[in-house]
């Protein structure tokens, strides 16, 4: 589905990515772990095309996206649920939400798509003359989700999905992710809450500075020492 | 009927400083950078027409049109050019860069068409109205110069709305990488921007001059300082802030010139703004929303 081949990415003189290499496939829930600064971001936005790397390649199905610029990936299938949200503050729920089917244009598919996000997210349907800067950092969440997912991407990538939430958005919010991978959507998950990613993940690779340090089965990363110590706080 | 006359003529100047006011506000919403050189372009506009009309004897609708496409293209270029590469630089970077857009546009048309005034005659020819038996006349040019705003506004407003592009123009300025993210070409939007922006300017400059003949290589300078204050007044980034801010702008304007003194009209003028500002920083309609995290 998603294969990331030594990839190099520099902020001026600070290599943000030694050149890391990994890759999703199709219906799998991968999580991307990581302390501050490890690159989690940073590969995600290479991914999505905001960032040009270095060196090294991306292939969304098999066709090279490295030098695709940004706007052109969501239509190719690709979904990005940016760091901090990111939703348009200024516009309502329903704004928003159009403005995630921006690249669709058959009225039929976008109804349906609406009704898949208020189904999985009820909230937004209820809030949805409200204006986005006025809901709750969970709401948020759930709006920037709702609005990745109007385009009715076959992969979604997600960036710390569950920052600054309370737990019981945070419990909620990995519950929608669990379902969105449920309903056939690939999911590419960044998070610090090492715990909760690896219950819900099928693999996962461990980013420390730049580099892959570690990668496989969730269940199997979570027995693992070192991670334990250093992501689960045991 | 002295001052009704005053006020109708108050509101016919807001409209074009409104018109003006449109293009700064836009690009600042959208571009979010102050572009100086918009009060040139209305200049070039307004040349253009001039020299379609008078020099070549055309329509006046054809000459407004052809200034519209020259001004539109204008704006591009000029965006493409000097502003584009700058999209990563700091906010007065790109502020030194329009100040001297404006100075290269000012003395371009200095070596082309001279220093001396030329006499701008008005793509207006209708006499106007004359009401209350005679005691109140209407020129033309202000009734028309008043509609014409107008309508632009309405159109304005639901192309942002309703529109594709509108919508961009929303999620770009609301936020650019979030608006990238859902698939919107953040280049192409801010390009339009300023092609509608400069496109408005050639109506604002063809009528201005509709209304006040003189046309010389400045004329854009102080109409464009004008409406810029105006948008601020209104509260940049407001497409109706630009409305309401320019009207009153105008007419704040020729009453103080007919009431106060005609000297002292512009320094009355910035006065006000600078009330406004103390009172309202973010102007009269300006956005304020608070953000929950």
């Amino acid at each position: 589905m998603l294969e990331v081949k030594d990839l190099i990415v520099n902020y001026g003189v600070i290599q943000a990515l030694k050149g890391i290499s990994f890759e999703v496939n199709e219906g799998e829930v991968i999580a991307l772990i990581g302390a501050n600064g490890a690159g989690k971001t940073t590969t995600l936005q290479t991914i999505s095309g905001m960032l040009q790397p270095t060196s090294g390649s991306v292939l969304l199905e098999g066709t090279d996206i490295t030098k695709v610029p940004g706007h052109k990936i969501v239509s190719m299938g690709l979904a990005h649920v940016p760091e901090g949200r990111r939703v348009f503050a200024g516009l309502t729920v329903l704004e928003n939400l159009k403005m995630g089917a921006y690249t669709r244009s058959n009225k039929k598919e976008i109804e349906d798509a609406f009704e898949r996000v208020y189904e999985s997210f009820p909230r937004l349907k209820e809030r949805q003359n409200q204006l986005a800067g006025t809901l709750s950092g969970g709401e948020q969440q759930m709006l920037a989700m709702g609005r990745a997912l109007m385009s009715q991407p076959r992969i979604i990538l997600m960036d710390e999905p569950s920052m600054g939430l309370s737990p019981i958005y945070v419990e909620e919010i990995f519950n929608i992710i669990q379902s969105i991978s449920k309903a056939g959507t690939t999911v590419l998950l960044v998070e610090q809450n090492a715990k909760k990613a690896l219950a819900i993940a099928d693999r996962a690779y461990v980013l420390e500075t730049g580099n892959i340090v570690l990668s496989g089965n969730a269940n199997e990363l979570m027995n693992d020492d070192s991670i334990k110590k250093a992501y689960l706080g045991e | 009927m002295g001052f009704l006359t005053y006020l109708i003529n108050g509101l016919s100047l807001g409209s074009v400083y409104a018109l003006i006011a449109l293009g700064y506000t836009m690009v600042y919403g959208i571009a979010k950078m102050l572009n100086f050189a918009h009060g040139d372009v209305i200049m070039i506009g307004a040349y253009m027409c001039f020299m379609c009309m008078s020099n070549s004897g055309m329509p006046a609708i054809v000459s407004i049109v052809i200034a519209i496409v020259c001004c539109t293209a204008l704006g591009m270029v000029i965006e493409k050019i000097a502003y584009k590469p700058l999209r990563k630089a700091t906010n007065l970077a790109v502020l030194i860069t329009a100040i001297g857009v404006s100075y290269f546009l000012q003395n371009m048309a200095l070596m082309i068409f001279g220093s001396n005034p030329v006499s701008f005659t008005s793509v207006i020819s209708w006499e106007g109205i004359s009401l209350a038996g005679g005691n109140l006349k209407i020129a033309g040019n202000t009734i028309v110069t008043i509609i014409t705003c107008i309508l632009i506004m309405i159109a304005l407003v639901w192309f942002v709305k309703n529109t594709k592009p509108g919508q961009a123009m929303r999620a770009v300025s609301e936020d650019r990488d979030a608006a990238t993210l859902m698939g919107i070409n953040v280049n192409a939007t801010i390009s339009l921007t300023f092609a509608i922006g400069s496109g408005l300017a050639a109506i604002a400059g063809a009528l201005l001059c509709s209304s006040y003949p003189s046309l010389t290589p400045y004329t854009g300078s102080m109409p464009g300082i004008k409406a810029f204050t105006a948008a601020v007044f209104g509260g940049i980034g407001s497409i109706p802030g630009a409305l309401i801010g320019g009207l009153l702008l105008g007419v704040i304007e020729i009453l103080a010139r007919a009431y106060i003194s005609s000297q002292l009209a512009d320094a009355i003028v910035f006065a006000v703004l600078i009330i406004v500002l103390l009172v309202k920083p973010t102007g009269i309609l300006g956005k304020q929303i608070k953000e929950k995290v």
